[in-house]
């Protein structure tokens, strides 16, 4: 305790010692809506760590920040929510990346981390979780979130199971056995997936929602989206989850899953921004942690959001300078275009404009 | 002869403490002293892994609502943490134990043949690959078996269910064979060169004159191997296994990425299921809050001295069996 508080003194010392010298040449980045124009460009390294999830938007929005801002740079470690959170609140990170909100016990430290200003939850990129499986001879499988429910809670148990045929009439479905796959290890995707159970079907899902998947339910655990996805294309009779890249790059089938407004919708980062559209900020001021509504009249339903934490005032200067150019890049129009490509949901434009005034309103 | 030298050499071994361990010149002083730092410092680094883990895991282990060592749920991170170590205990000796019996009689034939019956090139060049799988990193273990290997073990799998299924073992279904098995033999091959190449050095320091001895009374080479090579290599060959036996147990990334999980504790090695502390920890570790972490950090603790307890065991093993030479 008493060497990171040492370390920290000795970090603020240097920083400070390093903002003095280079004073008056880097006071121009009051936000100018450009994002980074090179004006407010930040020629300097900061380091940065937490979800998976949004791993690959990170990387791209890494190198588009780079071809306006060369020389400057995001040193994103994917090491998961739980130690990207732990580490924003030791103060080794600028800012971190958390598919979920803080949570209120996790609140006062990282609001202690920022000294002088709060630490504020900024969403960044949302994603469809993709519902996938593998049956031969079904292409178009319709799933209401009743039926997701009793597939993962092991009730329901075969491929032509009167749930699944209720939701798919017409189609003929073979006797197969359902295995249904889930991830091993704790992720945002499982967080996402479970909330979305509880909140739309909670007559079938008995379970807590959660990082862990509930043992209790049953089912074959595999480790990350890619064993997952794997998995998946391994076996006949399988379904699972993960998030849409995964099941565009392995060419896996994809369910249609039932909205708030009774449509079956097909998965698509499009559809994901639709239902993300309807979330509400359940945050105070500039914080601006969402609750999804996972019965949205519009789009697809299963979705995730992952978060940018950082400090709203309290940084030393030239990291607060540079996470702001940064993130006023990665929340403009341009920063969000790329994301669907990647099988990410931009944030939809109600959430973004949020995100861009708080942004603005780092220091 | 074999206990002569071997007397000669316990003498040798345990005669320095009783003889006077400097001369009292200055090198030997320096020399003196930095040993028994080293030494020193060991026992330090070692009590300080200890003190930090009871350290962090407390904390985790107070708060925790079910009985830490029989509870076979992990939760640790609910409102009302529970969570207990029985099944990843369970996990992680049966796939180390399966990997060991696996490897165990492999690695000793590949020491035999590269000690007895290779021409000498090969032998040398053989030694050399088989040490050489000791430096592929466990990830790329991993990568292999889960996009390579596996795929082949759900034919295996499908055959052993097929016409053994009726065996307590087996039965049951996995997709992709991702099986507490499939982890088991990934870990063997891991282990393979640990043992291999311990036995090997061990089967080199047999006496020309035993081996000579034999080949006189008109032994074959099999009986040599039998009579004067075995009994000679025991000891050895056991703390090899064990070595091997202390990697499997630890063994982290390529267990996780193979092995698929599923609830309880079964011993049915086709079926997924299973868990290990390392695997467990690699999996959870990123995503773990407070609790978790101290859950995580405890059952860390348990391995730790699990893997102590296997390397005392492999210690007195040895002490004993040198006595039977």
């Amino acid at each position: 305790m008493i060497g990171t508080r040492l370390a920290a003194l000795g970090g603020v010392a240097l920083v400070g010692a390093l903002s003095l010298t280079a004073c008056g040449s880097d006071d121009n980045g009051g936000g100018s809506g450009k994002p980074a124009a090179s004006g407010d460009c930040v020629k300097s390294t900061v380091n940065a760590a937490g979800s998976s999830a949004q791993a690959n938007a990170m990387s791209e929005w890494i190198k588009g920040y780079q071809q306006s801002c060369a020389g400057a740079n995001v040193n994103y470690n994917a090491s998961g929510s739980g130690a990207g959170v732990q580490a924003f609140t030791g103060g080794q990170v600028a800012f971190a990346g958390s598919d979920s909100a803080l949570k209120p016990e996790e609140h006062g430290p990282a609001d202690a981390r920022c000294k002088t200003g709060k630490a504020l939850d900024l969403p960044m990129v949302g994603g469809p979780i993709a519902i996938i499986y593998n049956l031969k001879g079904v292409d178009n499988l319709q799933l209401t979130p009743a039926t997701i429910a009793g597939i993962f809670a092991g009730k329901i148990k075969t491929w032509n199971d009167p749930a699944l045929a209720k939701d798919n009439s017409g189609v003929k479905l073979p006797a197969t056995p359902i295995k249904p796959l889930h991830r091993s290890d704790d992720s945002g995707t499982t967080d996402n997936l479970t909330k979305f159970l509880l909140a739309t079907a909670p007559d079938a899902w008995k379970f807590p929602g959660g990082k862990t998947f509930p043992a209790a339910a049953g089912g074959q655990g595999l480790k990350g989206s890619d064993g997952v996805s794997t998995g998946i294309k391994q076996g006949d009779g399988t379904i699972g989850y993960a998030e849409l890249s995964y099941a565009t790059n392995g060419k896996l089938q994809t369910a249609k899953v039932q909205n708030g407004a009774g449509d079956f919708s097909e998965v698509s980062s499009d559809a994901a921004s639709k239902a993300i559209a309807g979330a509400q900020v359940s945050g105070q001021g500039n914080d601006l942690a969402l609750t999804l509504d996972y019965k949205a009249k519009d789009g697809y339903p299963v979705v995730l959001v992952t978060y940018e934490i950082a400090c709203e005032k309290g940084l030393p200067k030239e990291q607060a300078d540079f996470v702001k150019s940064f993130l006023t890049y990665t929340s403009s129009q341009q920063g969000q275009s790329i994301l669907s490509g990647l099988g990410y949901a931009p944030l939809p434009d109600s959430i973004l404009t949020k995100v861009q005034a708080a942004v603005k309103g780092l220091s | 002869m074999t206990s002569d030298t071997l007397e000669q050499g316990a003498t040798r071994a345990r005669g320095g403490r009783g003889r006077k361990l400097s001369t009292g010149r200055l090198g030997d002083r320096l020399f003196g002293i930095s040993a028994r730092g080293s030494g020193i410092l060991l026992l330090l680094i070692i009590a300080a892994i200890a003190v930090f883990l009871v350290a962090k895991a407390l904390p985790a282990l107070k708060a925790d609502k079910a009985n830490f060592l029989t509870s076979q749920v992990w939760n640790p991170d609910a409102a009302e943490p529970r969570f207990g170590i029985l099944q990843l205990a369970f996990g992680t000796l049966l796939s180390s134990l399966m990997a060991l019996l696996l490897a165990t009689p492999v690695a000793i034939g590949i020491a035999l043949f590269i000690a007895f019956y290779s021409p000498r090139k090969l032998a040398s060049g053989l030694g050399y690959v088989v040490d050489l799988l000791a430096a592929v990193p466990s990830v790329v273990y991993g990568l292999w078996g889960l996009q390579f290997f596996v795929p082949k073990m759900a034919s295996v799998a499908n055959f052993l269910n097929g016409n053994f299924g009726w065996i307590p073992l087996f039965g049951g279904d996995s997709v992709g064979g991702q099986s507490i098995l499939t982890a088991a033999v990934v870990l063997a091959i891991m282990i393979l060169p640990i043992i291999s190449s311990i036995s090997r050095e061990v089967f080199f320091q047999v006496p020309q004159a035993n081996v000579e001895a034999a080949l006189a009374l008109g032994a074959t080479r099999w009986e040599v191997i039998r009579m004067a090579v075995l009994p000679f290599g025991r000891s050895g060959m056991v703390s090899a296994a064990m070595l091997g036996l202390g990697r499997a147990l630890g063994e982290t990334i390529a267990v996780a990425m193979v092995l698929s999980t599923a609830a309880g504790i079964s011993l049915r090695i086709l079926k997924p299921g299973g868990n290990t502390f390392a695997a467990n920890i690699a999996n959870t570790f990123g995503m773990a809050g407070n609790t978790g972490r101290g859950a995580l950090i405890a059952s860390g603790l348990v391995l730790f001295v699990i893997t102590l307890i296997v390397n005392m065991l492999a210690r007195a093993i040895v002490a004993r069996r040198k006595e039977f030479v």
